[in-house]
């Protein structure tokens, strides 16, 4: 089936229901569904090629998902704050093609054959005068929905593909047509070129929660739209939560509508969640894990665990908040080594899943293997209750002296350090151990700290394998749009500047 | 009739309507309403997914009619929901 006929569904139900924006002036389903069925009309013109929207989360992003839905187009939301020349690129692989664009990305793009290039304003005037489309959509669940750009931390951005079947598969699986209370409200913050804001946007129409969008995101601003919208339910990634949490301390807001906090897209610091749980105690706090080409969540920790964690003497249960909950129905996951074969509880290695919501192709290739499976390059285990623990990346597993270290354990000590404002460790090559743990440290304000404090800090917490071999101290870590640390940009950054044992401030 | 995974159907017999979600192939009759069978009579309600127990067939119901929804005969039930808590 095509996801254009979850919106159907909806507008069939109940067309009068507030989808996207205010409860009284916002988008209703059956406007959505209206105004999608004329943009089908208006992208008519280039079949079969894809729509490249480079804006911002408003109204016009449902409008054009479900458009290219209707039109048998694929819908590719692509990063408005990429540089001109990585931007140009992007297009050009795509030609032809038709490009809604804010100015910004757009403007400055050389003439291009087969491109055809509107804002998001002037492409709705358009839509708006368009007569709907008469064609009924092709509901092959095989053809292209959604392309999307894996965020290439570790390596060139790749263009994942995302079914009608994957999607739907998706959205059918973990949601109820309809089954929201007419009071509930979505903050979404992530931008559509996210996994998540695509699936945000299906899953809360399709269970008829009304989406509110924050374009921009600002912790105030956040904090703000959320107690003005009464807002319900909300997704965030982690550094979203720990400058929420920052604007909560600071103002006394409590956010008494809040319900359901889900977050996901990085590894979430355990001092960070510990505090969201104590400021926001009436809140179910959800731990989402998934990939772009997972079609977002594989795994969840959901709202009792969280309470059972926070209140929990035993130091399992307490550590469970350092893991992603389990599966969810219909999705498998296991560990394997690097040779493909199946390890047991506890054992460390790859991350491995299938499911039908499972994509794991990208433009030039698949990477799904007979069988179904499909490596995730997740470095993780699963404990002997069945909870998944993700490690980060395969290529950020420090492998020192034989041993196999994570990232994460480290940086979750060294953020639990009072005068460490955020932390991230790599692997350095080292002619001794084959590699070492180098730790990239930023300070809270007007703090001081030596490098041998934080080693030491760091060696009451952990085995001496882990602790840093050097600290570096930095202004603040280079990380993605959506937060991502980009380790990358940050090794090459440390091992081209000298290395100083104080801190500066 | 063939059902592959996409199709709509409008099967005789209800006003209900359905789109395939996953077919296993071959000679398939869906029918609905008519004689209510081992029980299984009552409302086919939009959003809710039926098949059957082997789960070699899943129908989408898209409009609401009256059942039962019936393949080569044999009643389709409707799957329980599992209602996840929201991640994104």
């Amino acid at each position: 089936m095509n996801i254009v006929t979850l919106l159907d569904m909806v507008a069939s139900v109940d067309p009068g229901r507030v989808v996207v924006g205010d409860a009284a002036s916002g988008l209703t389903a059956g406007e959505l569904r209206e105004l999608a069925t004329k943009a089908a009309t208006e992208l008519a013109d280039q079949p079969g090629r894809p729509l490249l929207f480079a804006g911002t989360a408003t109204e016009a992003f449902p409008i054009m998902l479900f458009g290219a839905a209707a039109a048998g187009r694929p819908f590719a939301p692509i990063s408005y704050r990429l540089a001109p020349g990585p931007f140009a690129a992007l297009v050009r692989n795509q030609l032809p093609a038709t490009l809604v664009a804010q100015q910004r990305g757009a403007g400055k793009l050389p003439p291009l054959d087969g491109l055809r290039v509107a804002t998001p304003e002037a492409y709705l005037d358009v839509v708006r005068r368009a007569e709907p489309s008469g064609r009924e959509p092709d509901q092959d669940p095989d053809r292209p929905a959604v392309l999307l750009h894996t965020s290439g931390t570790t390596g060139d951005p790749k263009v994942a593909v995302l079914r009608h079947r994957h999607l739907t598969s998706y959205v059918l699986n973990g949601t109820e047509l309809l089954g929201a209370g007419r009071d509930e409200a979505a903050l979404v913050s992530v931008p559509p070129y996210h996994i998540a804001g695509v699936a945000g946007l299906l899953t809360g129409l399709y269970g008829g929660r009304r989406i509110v969008q924050l374009p921009n995101f600002e912790a105030r601003a956040w904090v703000e739209t959320a107690a003005a919208q009464r807002i319900t339910h909300a997704m965030v990634v982690p550094t979203m939560l720990a400058r929420i949490i920052a604007v909560l301390a600071e103002t006394g807001e409590t956010l008494p509508s809040l319900r359901h906090l889900s977050y996901g897209g990085g590894r979430m610091p355990r001092p960070v969640i510990e505090q969201a749980l104590e400021l926001l105690p009436h809140v179910g706090f959800v731990n989402a894990y998934g990939l772009t080409e997972t079609t977002s969540s594989i795994a969840i920790l959901g709202p009792e665990d969280h309470r059972a964690a926070k209140t929990a003497e035993d130091p399992a249960v307490r550590a469970r908040l350092d893991s992603v909950g389990k599966p969810l129905p219909g999705v498998e996951i296991v560990v394997r080594d690097a040779s493909g074969a199946g390890l047991g509880a506890g054992e460390r290695g790859e991350l491995w899943v299938r499911g039908p919501q499972v994509s794991g192709e990208y433009a030039s290739s698949s990477r799904i293997d007979a069988e179904g499976w499909f490596r995730t390059q997740d470095a993780g285990r699963i404990d002997h209750d069945g909870y998944v623990h993700v490690e980060g990346r395969l290529d950020d597993v420090i492998v020192r002296g034989g041993e196999n270290l994570s990232p994460g354990e480290i940086e979750n000590v060294l953020i639990g350090h009072p005068d460490v404002a955020d932390a991230a460790v790599f692997g350095s090559p080292d002619e001794e151990w084959g590699e070492i743990v180098v730790a990239a440290v930023v300070l809270r304000p007007g703090a001081e700290v030596e490098e041998k404090e934080v080693q030491d800090w760091v060696a009451t917490h952990l085995r001496s394998s882990r602790v840093p071999a050097e600290v570096r101290f930095l202004p603040d870590l280079p990380r993605s749009d959506v937060g991502k640390v980009l380790r990358r940009v940050l090794r090459h950054q440390l091992t081209h500047s000298p290395h100083h044992s104080r801190s500066t401030p | 009739m063939e059902l592959k995974p996409g199709t709509k159907v409008k099967p005789a017999g209800t006003t209900a309507e359905f789109i395939v979600i996953r077919s296993p192939g071959g000679a398939l009759e869906l029918t609905g309403g008519g004689a209510p069978l081992d029980g299984e009579a009552g409302e086919l309600l939009i959003g809710k997914r039926y098949s059957d127990d082997e789960g070699l067939i899943e129908l989408l119901c898209t409009q609401s009619g009256p059942g039962p929804l019936l393949l080569n005969g044999r009643a389709l039930a409707a799957k329980a929901a599992k209602a996840l808590p929201s991640s994104d």
